[in-house]
């Protein structure tokens, strides 16, 4: 396992979120808020989490873009190749492929459907920790909360859960578009481990994986609340950067403020 | 050029005015699919379900038995992809007039990638008992099709591309459900090219330059893919002898399936099939670059209706 000091964590997060502007505005196509949000939590999982036969499912494939330049980081493969994100023919696609790109473990985009693939994973792999990174607004997905329940009969306690909690959907806010209610007290009556941390925290994020791994009887669930769009002011918390890719005036300005 | 989601979003508005009993529900799409005017004209037929497409279509299936007329819209990949067995039932098997509309079909979502590329829901949709399958070709033809499908009291799936396309029908052109429209008809016509969806306008292109290299087709607008103009279908077969059939779907189980069901059992012809053959799509800048690469351009229904004349005189 690689240990990193929280300074070389952040600037690794720091060219994340670069990277994840670059590819978004020289692509044209790209959802920039959820993948900023999702920075920390990527970055941790790949630089310190997860050990050899631990697996990531990344179920709101649409942050994509954090994730390649994390596996590019993590030496996947060359960095160079992030500058093909979505065009024609590159392994880096719009939303990722497992048949196409190394070190995707599931195909995923449409929503809802990535915590059962993990569940039905973490059945089979009692010996290794299997992670899943969720958005909060794909909990409007029944095909997630049947994955809950599976989760919780069969006792996954080597199934920790991520969900990125930046409260933000494509049309609105998570309150305005679909509220879930309170998820933490969802998940409890589920009979799930229920965390909570900031999610740009490394130490935090740290603490809680050790705190969940810990936990024998049951899948954990870490609600980590983040900010949508997190490192851009003119992007934080604002839905209309769910998905749309910055103008040369807006890229510049991102990039100053990533600096 | 303008784009089909447009007129289905600018007849539901027109809907919207006429007939209180449409309402209208979506995933967390109201923007892309083209019905937030609906919304913000009409907030108490508007229903905002969340990203949870099953739910969008089972709720609109209670609407229906209610009295309503419901469109519900997602993109074509969620709905009908992810709600097949919810429309079967509730909507098809209740022959209630649930509306489908399924957006961004076809390589409409290029840059999104495979994930997101819908080419299989011709299939998924007209294999269903009691469902009309519609995929306007252009703006024109959108928003009659919308209106259409608003009065037929029948479970309807609406196709809709997403990106800006050529306007090929006129204003005052005939729509009618199950009666397929002549595009262009050359003197004694020798291949029938038969196509569905804003991919057409390669069709009449293709139709334009084999003219100059002499050879005559008849181009058809299968607008509807259920019921299918098996009339239409039997007399241009009949007439010219040999059909290329062109869609912007997977061949196997698509509308030129439907086709070749049609004329195999009244008058078979020679087929060949414009379409993707059995493979996922993948990310590119536009639907073009797509459609150059699953060969899908002017150029491949050209080549195609050679084929089919030589296999005719063979």
């Amino acid at each position: 396992m690689i240990k990193l000091s929280p300074s070389e964590l952040q600037e690794i997060a720091g060219r994340v979120r670069r990277d994840v502007i670059n590819m978004i505005y020289k692509a044209q196509t790209g959802h920039p808020g959820g993948s900023l949000s999702a920075t920390e939590i990527l970055v941790a999982l790949y630089f310190g989490i997860m050990d050899k036969g631990d697996h990531f499912f990344l179920s709101n494939g649409h942050v994509c873009p954090a994730l390649y330049s994390v596996l590019a980081e993590s030496g996947h493969f060359p960095k160079s190749e992030l500058s093909g994100y979505a065009t024609l023919g590159s392994e880096l696609q719009g939303h990722p492929e497992r048949t196409r790109l190394k070190g995707i473990e599931n195909t995923s985009g449409p929503l809802g459907l990535g915590l059962a693939q993990a569940a039905g994973y973490a059945v089979w792999k009692k010996d290794s920790f299997i992670y899943c990174m969720t958005s909060d607004a794909e909990h409007d997905e029944g095909n997630h909360w049947e994955a809950v329940n599976f989760a919780a009969k069969y006792k996954l306690s080597n199934l920790i859960q991520f969900v990125d909690r930046n409260r933000v959907q494509i049309e609105g806010t998570v309150e305005e578009i679909m509220p879930l209610g309170n998820l933490r007290e969802k998940y409890l009556a589920s009979d799930w481990n229920v965390l909570e941390i900031d999610g740009h925290d490394f130490s935090e994020i740290f603490r809680i994986v050790e705190e969940a791994k810990s936990l024998k009887t049951a899948p954990s669930v870490i609600i980590a609340n983040t900010t949508f769009g997190k490192g851009v002011s003119f992007m934080e918390n604002n839905p209309d950067w769910h998905a749309k890719a910055p103008n040369k005036e807006e890229y510049q300005k991102a990039m100053e403020e990533l600096k | 050029m303008k784009s089909i989601r447009d007129g289905f979003g600018e007849a539901l508005e027109e809907l919207g005015k006429r007939n209180k009993d449409v309402v209208v529900l979506t995933a967390d799409l109201a923007d892309s699919t083209r019905v937030k005017g609906f919304a913000d004209k009409f907030p108490d037929r508007f229903f905002q379900v969340g990203v949870a497409e099953q739910a969008l279509v089972t709720v609109a299936a209670g609407m229906a038995e209610a009295g309503k007329i419901p469109f519900t819209t997602s993109y074509a990949v969620f709905s009908p992809g992810r709600t097949w067995e919810q429309i079967k039932v509730t909507a098809s098997l209740n022959n209630v007039p649930v509306k489908i509309v399924g957006a961004h079909a076809g390589f409409g979502a290029s840059m999104y990638g495979a994930t997101h590329e819908s080419l299989e829901d011709i299939a998924l949709m007209r294999v269903i008992p009691n469902m009309v399958v519609v995929s306007p070709c252009d703006y024109e033809e959108a928003r009659k099709a919308t209106m259409a499908i608003a009065e037929n009291g029948k479970p309807s799936y609406l196709r809709l591309a997403r990106q800006e396309s050529p306007i090929i029908t006129k204003f005052g052109d005939k729509f009618e459900i199950g009666k397929a429209n002549i595009l262009h008809e050359g003197r004694n016509p020798q291949v029938a090219i038969i196509g569905t969806g804003p991919i057409l306008a390669e069709a009449l292109e293709a139709a334009k330059e084999l003219k100059e290299s002499e050879i005559e087709v008849v181009v058809i607008n299968l607008h509807t893919i259920k019921p299918i103009d098996e009339q239409a279908l039997i007399h241009y077969a009949k007439i010219t002898g040999g059909v290329v059939t062109v869609e912007e779907h997977q061949i196997n189980g698509g509308m030129g399936s439907a086709v070749a069901e049609v004329l195999a059992r009244n008058f078979p012809v020679p087929i060949e099939f414009i379409g993707v053959h059995d493979s996922f799509g993948e990310s590119a800048l536009n639907p073009d670059e797509l459609w150059k690469k699953f060969g899908l351009k002017k150029e491949n229904i050209i080549e195609a209706v050679k084929k089919v004349i030589l296999r005719k005189n063979s």
